[in-house]
């Protein structure tokens, strides 16, 4: 072992941070690009069924606040990017990985946003279990995205609150604007369960991550932690949890559940979810209606930018 | 990289006093572009109220296979910190 592979093991085990002009070994470095760029990749492709609410929000409080919260996920996306850039992938990289599929996005993002209350849902649920997650990457051994994880928790609190918020206004408003939030929950329950990815027997690149500690706490634990804090929170709206075998276990200090429909997951991840040519195809078409602005920002600061170019 | 489009290094000044802080990286394709985009991506909370940003390529790192030697001469010097010298009892405010 030489000194430089030594001294990253040292990082690793005193639980210090990796930073980017550190050695590192090529299959750390490649586990963290794939995993730093599918999370920014979420995040921007996490904006699109949001803004399919931004025009048709019940009042102007309501859209400041989606608007506010749309940007801050356009925000944490160039944040991840940035990281990954640290790691040596270009952003044009990133993006031609992501429209071959070789680079994939939070599943969640492949279904639709039906109706108002599904940006109760998305901000409850699917902030909610991001949140569990990336509290827990706060801890990881990369020092870049470390950081960034500690800045993105910071915001995303309100996007969960938010998110409630709407829950509670239909959950106790009319029954027609209930049934619609419990229509959200049905359709997002089981989806956010599945962001935390698969089993951890099943899952291909935990182990090496856990020992790397870029992951610090394993798939099924973090989705557990979810669990635990959401179906109380579901009690309160006076909603059902759309699963029979939701109890509370006293003996384990958990809350049970069916098993999971890892059909439907594995099928969405593959590309077969409700919405996932939609979603690269408004990304593509975003990329490339914007061309001309960054071939004229190019040409514009040929001519202004003399002394820094 | 595309054409013209530049990493630029981001630095916030939280309160006036205190030392500007690295916070992360915007890309932009020039002075004003950055500054715009440094402003929207890390200051959407009232973060600080300078900031500045510098092209990635002009900032200069001391290389990782240096560092040992090249900080050495601030190591083994004790008698730079105050803790090496011994005050005579009952003389204050030294």
């Amino acid at each position: 072992m030489d000194k430089f592979e030594k001294a990253f093991n040292d990082i690793i085990e005193k639980d210090l941070k990796v930073e980017p002009r550190d050695w590192m070994p090529e299959k750390y470095r490649k586990t963290l690009i794939r995993q730093v760029s599918q999370h920014a990749h979420s995040e921007i492709i996490g904006m699109q069924p949001e803004g399919n609410w931004l025009l048709r929000a019940p009042s102007l409080r309501s859209k400041q606040v989606l608007l506010a919260k749309i940007q801050d996920e356009a925000g944490h996306g160039l944040y991840l990017y940035s990281v990954a850039e640290t790691l040596g992938i270009s952003r044009q990289e990133m993006n031609a990985q992501l429209h071959s599929g070789e680079a994939k996005y939070s599943s969640i993002f492949n279904y639709p946003t039906l109706t108002w209350a599904d940006m109760g849902a998305v901000g409850w649920l699917v902030d909610g279990s991001a949140i569990v997650n990336q509290v827990s990457l706060q801890r990881t051994s990369y020092g870049p995205y470390a950081r960034g994880m500690v800045r993105i928790c910071k915001e995303e609190s309100f996007h969960q609150r938010q998110g409630y918020e709407i829950m509670v206004k239909m959950a106790f408003g009319t029954p027609e604007q209930k049934e619609m939030a419990q229509d959200a929950l049905n359709r997002f329950w089981e989806p956010s369960l599945m962001m935390f990815g698969p089993h951890d027997a099943d899952s291909a690149h935990s182990s090496q991550s856990m020992a790397w500690k870029i992951k610090r706490e394993s798939n099924d634990h973090l989705r557990q932690r979810f669990i635990d804090r959401t179906v109380p929170q579901a009690e309160y709206l006076g909603l059902t949890i759309p699963d029979p075998n939701i109890k509370w276990n006293e003996e384990t200090g958990h809350y049970d559940h069916s098993p999971f429909n890892w059909d439907e997951f594995w099928n969405v991840v593959n590309g077969n979810g409700p919405c996932n040519q939609e979603r690269l195809d408004h990304h593509k078409k975003a990329l490339s209606d914007n061309t001309w602005v960054r071939e004229a920002a190019a040409a514009y600061a040929v001519k202004t930018e003399n002394v820094v170019a | 990289m595309e054409s013209g489009d530049k990493v630029w290094e981001v630095f916030i000044q939280k309160k006036p006093g205190l030392a500007f802080k690295h916070v992360g990286s915007c890309h932009a394709y020039d002075k004003k572009m950055a500054i715009q985009n440094a402003r929207d991506l890390y200051t959407r909370r009232g973060e600080g109220r300078a900031l500045w940003v510098v092209p990635a390529d002009a900032i200069v790192a001391v290389p990782l296979d240096d560092s040992e030697a090249f900080f050495d001469p601030g190591d083994d010097k004790v008698y730079r910190h105050a803790t090496f010298y011994k005050t005579p009892d009952g003389v204050k405010y030294l």
